[in-house]
């Protein structure tokens, strides 16, 4: 569908919580360098569908790959190892640490010196703290919390926590990044900053895949959007399509006519 | 400031011996400092993992017992007709092995349980330690078993240029255990300051998130499990080779329970918490001794502790460096504690 290389795949993915089905037979891809969104109405099996692709659940049936790795099976730090990050729907930081101490633990993927080099304080453990220290503040910088740097993340606004968020992931060093739901609890001001962030994160070439249900912020900011419903694609295409597609204004407007 | 505060400590520990001359405050000053050592090892788990090791003197008194037998040499039946006879090494090849085998029980217990974790970490643990405690105490023709081992060789370390030094006087034995302490302090310290201790404190404050970034849970306990076990595992050998005479009792829960107080008193979580809380709880039965009936002993032992955490809750350290640092920031009593999304994993 795109011209670009194909980062994500997912084929014939399915999830049964017991009976119920949260998803059947769910088939998308993401290209390199895209901002691909996943939406829907509550209970769609957004969220159920980021979990399969970050490791997080097994779906009971199907594949995801990224980059050609088959993703099955594969444990979330794993995943995460491979460069596909995900954000969480509600915040989700380390409360008790600092802004900036929550990003050096986020830039654990960097860290790795050997055990005995840290606690022997060699010069190529020292030089990586360094590093990782300069990193951690490009990126406190970067998502605009220099101010809150040395607040415990517990103590910032729902808002700022959302940034850190990001910013954690970022610090992960993702090729692909996953943010669920990343706006919702934001004011107008805030999403458009976001918005921002976003386009930005994608120029330094991150593919990103988005679950949001702000649609003025979906269709201003994905190149394609996936649409679902009941656990199951109903539509997909560029803004503009989605917009005019009577399968989605149905999803989205139509239940209560509908309903006897 | 922290560090020179911690060289203070270390110049006040040394001097020690030049201004203390009663030989039972020292021999108390030296089973303290071999208790704290273990306490700054159940520290690395509890305080800076969260999970709690209720069988933490096993890792000790395995210690204490390898030790204590590669120095004494044993000759044991084994099923099939096999015989094993070991001679006697030095002591010193004792105190390594003991730290070799105890870490690799530590790693065995965290194989075992950190796929589960939390409660069930808790209960390996103990099950762990009074296997070992029963096993101590019934295989007779390797450990004597209530009779005890008795007669263990003195520690014996060689120093370059000046032979070897044979660990008699209590002043000796204080120095030693000073630098085993300062020497686990300052690797703990090392620890925690890594990206290790950074990756153990994202999975203690928020699991899904660390894991979301690429933290390996069960590989960061089980190091986690390997490294205090085997600090441990030095504290016994450190014992064994002071007290000269081990029997099962050493693993007593008690012994373990010891240890978890000086933790949460002196404040889980922080690198000096075991030293202070190790000071305070070694010492007070030394002070109450010679002004009380045994009995009121335990109950002024017990009141000590409630007023202590009734007081300050965090433990001694983190409260008054919290008390310290407010001057600095604006007060901050307790955090919000922010959503996680902990329960993902278990829709599955």
């Amino acid at each position: 569908m795109t011209p670009a290389a194909t980062a994500l795949k997912v084929e014939k993915v399915a999830v049964h919580f017991g009976g119920l089905v949260a998803l059947s037979d769910m088939n998308f891809t993401v290209g390199e360098g895209e901002i691909v969104s996943l939406i829907g109405p509550n209970g769609a099996g957004k969220t159920t569908a980021f979990n399969v692709v970050t490791g997080f659940l097994d779906p009971t049936h199907g594949a995801v790959s990224y980059r050609g790795t088959a993703l099955n099976g594969r444990k979330p730090h794993q995943i995460a190892e491979l460069g596909l990050i995900r954000t969480f729907q509600r915040t989700s930081v380390f409360p008790n640490d600092t802004v900036y101490d929550n990003l050096l633990i986020g830039l654990h993927r960097q860290g790795k010196v050997s055990l005995l080099e840290a606690i022997l304080g060699l010069p190529r453990a020292l030089s990586s703290q360094r590093r990782l220290r300069e990193r951690a503040s490009e990126l406190v910088e970067w998502v605009g919390l220099e101010r809150r740097a040395h607040d415990l993340a517990g103590s910032l606004s729902y808002g700022e926590q959302r940034l850190v968020g990001v910013a954690l992931a970022l610090a992960a060093e993702p090729s692909m990044l996953l943010l669920d739901e990343p706006v919702s609890g934001m004011n107008a001001s805030e999403t458009h900053t976001f918005v921002q962030l976003v386009r930005n994160i994608r120029d330094r070439g991150v593919t990103i895949l988005l679950v949001e249900h702000d649609m003025p912020m979906v269709m201003s900011v994905s190149d394609r959007i996936v649409v679902l419903n009941y656990g199951r694609i109903i539509a997909e295409g560029p803004p503009d399509v989605i917009r005019n597609d009577p399968a989605v204004i149905e999803a989205y407007l139509g239940q209560g006519a509908t309903r006897a | 400031m922290k560090s020179a505060l911690a060289i203070l400590s270390v110049v006040a520990f040394a001097s020690v011996p030049f201004w203390l001359r009663d030989p039972y405050l020292m021999n108390a000053l030296i089973t303290t400092g071999i208790f704290i050592i273990g306490a700054m090892s159940l520290n690395l788990l509890l305080g800076f993992t969260g999970q709690l090791s209720l069988g933490h003197i096993a890792f000790f008194g395995i210690g204490a017992y390898v030790s204590a037998l590669t120095s004494l040499g044993f000759d044991v039946g084994l099923p099939f007709g096999f015989r094993i006879v070991h001679a006697p090494w030095p002591p010193i090849v004792g105190f390594v092995l003991a730290i070799v085998v105890a870490g690799l029980c530590g790693y065995l217990v965290g194989l075992l349980s950190f796929r589960v974790r939390g409660a069930y970490f808790v209960i390996v643990t103990i099950s762990f330690a009074e296997v070992v405690r029963l096993v101590a105490l019934n295989w007779v023709e390797l450990t004597q078993g209530p009779l005890a081992l008795t007669n263990v060789p003195l520690m014996t370390i060689g120093l370059p240029g000046l032979g070897d030094l044979t660990l008699r006087t209590k002043l000796q034995n204080y120095y030693l255990v000073l630098a085993v302490a300062v020497v686990t302090y300052v690797l703990i310290s090392r620890l925690v300051h890594s990206h290790f201790g950074r990756a153990m404190r994202g999975l203690m404050e928020n699991e899904t998130l660390a894991v979301s970034v690429g933290i390996d849970v069960t590989r960061t306990l089980t190091l986690a499990a390997v490294i205090s076990a085997g600090i441990a595992g030095a504290a016994g050998s450190l014992y064994a080779h002071y007290i000269r005479i081990i029997d099962p009792e050493v693993f007593a829960f008690i012994n373990t329970v010891t240890m978890v107080i000086m933790v949460i008193t002196g404040g889980k979580g922080s690198l000096a918490g075991p030293v202070v809380g190790g000071m305070i709880f070694g010492l007070l039965p030394v002070f109450l001794r010679p002004i009380m009936a045994p009995e009121a002993q335990w109950i002024a032992y017990g009141g000590v502790l409630i007023v202590i955490l009734f007081v300050l809750p965090r433990g001694i350290v983190p409260s008054l460096a919290l008390r310290f640092a407010k001057r600095r920031s604006r007060p901050e009593k307790a955090a919000p504690v922010a959503f996680s999304e902990r329960s993902v994993k278990e829709h599955a």
